[in-house]
This record gives C-alpha cells, structure tokens and sequence, in this order.
C-alpha cells in the first residue's frame, strides 16, 4: 500500500475535471547509487480511474514519467456528490486506490 | 485552495513585474505557475498533518498541545509570527526549534538528538513534513514577525550582523548576493533580502518543493544549503545564528505575503 494520493474533482456543464497528485519515488532505473550500483527500476505501470464503477481513463507509465506524478483529465458526466477512485499499481506488485467526492 | 493558488499566482506576477524583469525571468515564472496546481510540497503538508495528529515518541502523545506563539494547539497564523520569543524557552525560536521543543516537551524525543539527524533522513523528514504542514497553514496570509521582547529585538540586530558578515573560504556573506537589487547567480536572480523583496518572495517562499532534486526544503535547510555554497562551516540545525538570520529576513519582509509550501525549480 503505497502513500495517499491527493485528489480533487470538479463538475462544471456537464463535465468533471480530476486532479491528481499521486506520491511515488519513479525511480527510472537508469540511475547508479554513489558506489556505481545500479538503483533498481520502481515506478508506476497502470494507473485507473473509474467514475461510479465505470473507468474513465486507463494509463500504461513507465521510466518516463517523474517523481510525485501529476495527472489532471476530465470526463462527461459526473455530479456533485458522486465519487471518482483512482488506482495505481507499480512495477513491484505494490498498489494504491484513492476515492473523492465530486464537488 | 484555488483562492489561495489565483492569490499566490496573481501575487508572483505583480511581484516579477515590481522586480523589473528580464525574459529569462518572466519564462521562470510561467513554469513556476505551471507547476503551482499539484504542487507535490502537498503531499508532505499531508503528511505533516497527520504526524501533527499522531501520538508519538516515549510518551505516545500528539502535537496537538504545542504552542507556536499563538497559543497551544494554535497552528493557523503561526506561521506568520515566526521566529518569536518564548517565555518557557527564555528564547527567540523559529518554526523548527520550536518543533523541536514540542517534540521533547511533549512526545519525550530528545532534541539534541534529533537536530543531528540527516535532513530528508528519519525524524528529520517528519520534522521537515509537520514544518510544511504548519507553514501552510499562514498561506496567504502577511508576516508579522514581532519584535516586542527585548531579545527579538535583540536577536534581529544579530542576524543584521551575520547576514552582512564576511566569512568563509570565499569571504562570503548573506549580502554578497543577497544585499542589493537586481543581482543574479548565473540564470537565477536572487532578492534583496535587507528589505521587503516583495509578496511570496525570499524569505516568503519557504518551505518549498525543489523540482529539480524533488526535495522538500524548509527554512532551516535552506539556510544550511546558503552556508554551504558560501563555503562556510555547516550551522547547527535550529542554531541561534540560523534563528537570528530568520528574524532579520522575517522582519524586513514584514506584510509580504507567504505562499509556502511554494515550488521552485
């Protein structure tokens, strides 16, 4: 169980904006420690967000993306009240699953 | 929180344009407003507030009694007021040095201890989360750092003297770079900290989230980091010389705005 993720969604016209700041280290795996070892890969691979049960957006990451990521979509519908869950699940077995409230 | 990011945002620009700006300058600040939503320094306010509300330490007991200046258990504004004398201390102590009494007083760590501890390492990250925690808790607001008791008073003419004070193996001081307007250090300008630089500026705009190396920095980290490109000796963590260098900047930046936790490159 990785760290909380801070999550803030909004529903305007019809549409719901999500804003996520998710808290990991990525490390790409590239990099050597201060003795030349290689520090080892461990970052997030899927990432899932479901509005109501549905998913409304599923992401492959890898190396590329950087420490504490952020990561902001929206989506059609969604009201005031209902819940937006976001998961994450990293290179090394280890997850995460978040809810908010729409607002 | 969006008050207080358009607040923040419309606060780095007024200020930039006060600053008389290059546009190398302008371009920093568009990508630090980019940055601004989803400041990852967030995510250590969150942890810092939750460490404010955890029993720990020997005597398994929350933070929730530590008086900041404002009172115990008082932590919005306090921020603001810092560094200030305290009379069961009989010291003028800022945000961290006072995290640290709270600490021992009231959880049983002990302090000494704990200001040896490497930043970013152990107790020191729980330090340096609980002082982002508090720091965010004055966003928005203007210092007021008081200078009523004699040694506030005392201790601003202190860090007046370190601040100007030559040293070191370059024969630095604070005001080498800090000390007139419009001064830079390569492609990063760097504010007249001897008066108000002006909204979220300086003195301002710590704690801060450090893109670049992806590091929380507080106060007191932030002035290690200045001794150390200065080539001084390390200061002690939450030492009167780094206490009184606060005071000095805290008051001269008198009604500016804080917008720590803030981000930088």
């Amino acid at each position: 169980m990785g760290n909380p993720m801070r999550i803030r969604a909004k529903s305007a016209n019809g549409e719901t904006t999500v804003r996520v700041l998710m808290s990991h280290r990525m490390e790409g795996g590239q990099r050597k420690d201060a003795n030349g070892k290689p520090i080892p890969a461990h970052h997030i691979n899927t990432v899932t967000a479901k509005h109501n049960g549905k998913v409304v957006l599923s992401a492959d990451w890898g190396p590329a993306v950087s420490q504490n990521p952020y990561l902001a979509f929206s989506f059609k519908g969604g009201a005031k009240g209902e819940t937006v869950e976001i998961n994450w699940v990293d290179n090394k077995g280890d997850s995460r699953t978040d809810t908010a409230t729409i607002s | 929180m969006r008050k207080h990011l358009l607040t923040a945002m419309t606060a780095l620009a007024l200020s930039t344009l006060a600053y008389g700006q290059s546009d190398m300058e302008k371009g920093i600040n568009k990508y630090r407003e980019m940055l601004a939503d989803g400041n990852p320094a967030e995510l250590f306010e969150m942890n810092g507030e939750e460490l404010w509300k955890t029993a720990r330490g020997p005597k398994n007991a929350t933070l929730e009694k530590c008086d900041l200046g404002k009172g115990p258990g008082v932590v919005k504004g306090a921020f603001v007021e810092l560094p200030r004398f305290f009379a069961d201390t009989g010291r003028v102590q800022d945000l961290e040095s006072r995290l640290l009494t709270c600490m021992e007083t009231l959880q049983g760590f002990n302090a000494a201890e704990l200001a040896k501890v490497k930043y970013n390492k152990g107790e020191m990250a729980n330090i340096r989360d609980i002082a982002t925690y508090v720091a965010g808790q004055s966003k928005g607001m203007r210092f007021a750092v008081p200078q009523n008791h004699a040694s506030e008073k005392t201790m601003y003419e202190v860090g007046k003297r370190l601040f100007f004070a030559r040293g070191g193996t370059h024969d630095f001081a604070c005001a080498t770079c800090h000390g007139e307007d419009g001064k830079r250090i390569r492609l990063q300008g760097v504010p007249n900290l001897t008066k108000n630089p002006g909204d979220g500026i300086g003195f301002a705009a710590w704690p801060a989230y450090r893109v670049g190396n992806g590091q929380m920095w507080t106060m007191q980290k932030r002035l290690n980091d200045c001794y150390r490109q200065q080539r001084f000796p390390e200061p002690k963590y939450g030492s009167d010389a780094t206490v009184a260098l606060g005071v000095y900047m805290g008051v001269n930046a008198k009604g500016a705005e804080s917008i720590a936790p803030a981000i930088k490159r």
